[in-house]
């Protein structure tokens, strides 16, 4: 059974049809990459699955469960998923310790009162998180960051930390919403490795990218989106040299089939 | 004297309190609890301290919804009034005693945070300022009219000094000053204890990025209402104070301005920082002291605060990067060489 099953999702605001009967799956510790030129519904269908928007039609099944248009984000949260976004969406102000923190927050089990009296399960809770949280920054490579503000990391690192409090949410699928965007060759090579571990550290994850040197070096298999329709699919040899993907990308009149 | 110039002074006076801001906090307690006993403490020093002191506190309490949660409330006297009403009545009417009324107010206050904080939970900014704004008006419209209860315009008169244990507290023993002191340290302990802990943590995150937290699965429904109810909690007690301190309160007392007030001393001292509170109120409190002139443009001149600190000086005078390393819980293990 795939981890996460989409089958059919729709959706359209107002007259303008942005998903038009998706259908994917993931099945446990891989690594799916969503392409498409702009405006082809990518990130649509993130904010679907992460519950930001209810769908017209079709089902989607985590771990068998059909959530779709019944749970909160927040409950999704807890289910199982969660996400990186397009532009980085840290708590700037926050120290990068305390960003992951508040990705511990959801299996955090202590309430008002023992905030108030400081009680056993208090100290135990906390104890537990931010043990938790300097192992994932230790993880991603930032255990030197762990004090300062987020917003004075360079680019790169805010976006390893974005993952990293992801990863604190204790999901089994991690939706990273392209994560090597506004990076140099450097970044996303590294990068690359980056997701390659978590693949090693049985992460399960969608990707949505336009790096097609990320896409096509790190994806098991590849679904190619134009205009919120499922255009292609397959593993990325078979991607790259077709021609319909191509066109979406570049436009009619292509002669040359482009490899990166 | 120039903006860079002040910023320069703020911000080595800055260093300084990072450095030894613990044994000022320690050394200044002290202070606060010695002080009624030296010859400095004239009748006028001793009413300037509790002045300073319950806005301190009233400064504390905004700052959990505005400071920390992001929630900008400019309604915020309506809680303050509801306390001290409520305070008023049950020791004027019931014979209530204040101890007792005391906590039913917060109690009753705190209530009232959270049916104030039901029409903002899908608003924003400056739709939020002005529900909460629309909702003080609405509370000082019903002080005035619910004329059985609260006596209208007339308003409650001849409200008992507080009476606890059996001893009744006066300027003269020192008592009211020790209430609001003790008022202010729990208040500013619960504040603390709040803030450093997931709950803080929710609260900010929901300033930063709403969107954000609520794809982390903060309930920020949950946690928006329980920000405006610690703080209306803090309100309302400080008012419960503030009525038998002051013995005589009428619909009139609770104004928009003293919202303004409030929020001026929260901005001026630093948003989200609590050290900025204490310096916030004891600005604005003294600052009318010094001159005549002074006193009777003071809400010009809190609006001319507000004005320069959000144009120039937006962290406020306390407000800074935090200099030291996090501080980790106990017990919490870390082999790390980290730079700021």
């Amino acid at each position: 059974m795939p981890l996460l099953d989409v089958k059919n999702i729709s959706i359209n605001f107002g007259g303008l049809i942005a998903v038009n009967q998706a259908t994917f799956h993931v099945d446990q510790n891989e690594i799916v990459s969503i392409i498409g030129p702009n405006g082809a519904g990518k990130t649509t269908i993130f904010n679907i699955l992460t519950g930001l928007y209810s769908i017209n039609e079709g089902e989607v099944y985590f771990n068998g469960e059909n959530y779709i248009n019944k749970k909160k984000p927040q409950e999704i949260v807890e289910m199982g998923i969660s996400r990186t976004f397009q532009t980085i969406r840290l708590f700037k102000n926050m120290r990068v310790i305390e960003n992951v923190l508040v990705g511990t927050h959801i299996h955090s089990n202590y309430g008002f009162m023992d905030t108030l009296f400081r009680t056993r399960r208090f100290h135990d809770e906390e104890k537990k998180s931010t043990e938790q949280a300097i192992r994932i920054l230790d993880e991603v490579g930032l255990t030197h960051r762990m004090h300062s503000l987020a917003k004075n990391l360079p680019y790169g690192e805010q976006r390893k930390l974005e993952i990293a409090r992801a990863i604190a949410t204790d999901s089994k699928l991690l939706l990273l919403d392209e994560p090597a965007a506004g990076m140099n060759n450097t970044e996303s090579t590294e990068l690359l490795e980056f997701i390659r571990q978590l693949k090693q550290k049985n992460f399960t994850i969608l990707l949505i990218e336009h790096d097609m040197k990320v896409v096509m070096n790190i994806s098991d298999r590849i679904y190619v989106f134009d205009h919120g329709k499922r255009i292609a699919d397959g593993i990325p040899s078979e991607v790259s040299n077709n021609p319909d993907v191509i066109t979406a990308y570049l436009g009619e009149s292509q002669d040359n089939a482009e490899n990166n | 004297m120039n903006i860079q110039t002040i910023n320069k002074w703020t911000n080595s006076f800055n260093q300084f309190l990072s450095k030894y801001g613990k044994y000022l906090l320690l050394i200044g307690i002290c202070l606060l609890f010695v002080m009624p006993f030296l010859p400095i403490a004239t009748f006028l020093v001793m009413r300037i301290s509790v002045l300073v002191m319950i806005y301190s506190t009233l400064a504390l309490a905004l700052n959990i919804l505005t400071g920390y949660t992001g929630l900008v409330s400019i309604g915020h006297v309506m809680f303050f009034g509801f306390g001290a009403y409520t305070s008023a009545l049950l020791v004027t009417k019931l014979n209530i005693n204040f101890f007792i009324a005391f906590f039913i107010a917060i109690l009753l206050s705190a209530l009232l945070g959270v049916l104030a904080s039901l029409p903002t939970l899908r608003l924003g900014g400056a739709y939020l300022s002005i529900a909460t704004l629309g909702f003080a008006e609405v509370f000082k419209i019903i002080l005035i009219n619910w004329k059985n209860i609260t006596n209208g315009v007339m308003g409650v008169k001849n409200i008992p000094r507080p009476e606890i244990f059996g001893l009744t507290l006066t300027p003269e023993n020192k008592g009211l000053y020790f209430l609001i002191l003790i008022i202010m340290l729990v208040s500013s302990i619960i504040c603390y204890l709040i803030i450093n802990s997931k709950i803080g943590r929710a609260f900010r995150s929901i300033k930063e990025d709403e969107l954000a937290a609520t794809l982390m699965g903060i309930n920020t429904t949950y946690y928006k209402t329980l920000a405006f109810s610690v703080s209306a909690g803090i309100t309302g007690a400080v008012g419960a104070y503030y009525a038998h301190f002051m013995r005589y309160i009428d619909p009139n007392t609770f104004t928009i301005d003293t919202s303004i007030l409030i929020l001026s001393m929260v901005i001026l001292g630093g948003l989200g920082t609590m050290r900025g509170m204490y310096l916030g109120a004891f600005i604005l409190v003294l600052l009318p002291q010094i001159s005549r002139w002074l006193e009777s443009y003071r809400f010009v001149i809190y609006g001319l605060i507000l004005i320069l600190i959000m144009e120039f000086r937006p962290q406020g005078l306390l407000g800074w990067e935090p200099k030291s390393p996090y501080r980790f819980p106990k017990g919490v293990k870390t082999n790390e060489n980290e730079t700021v």
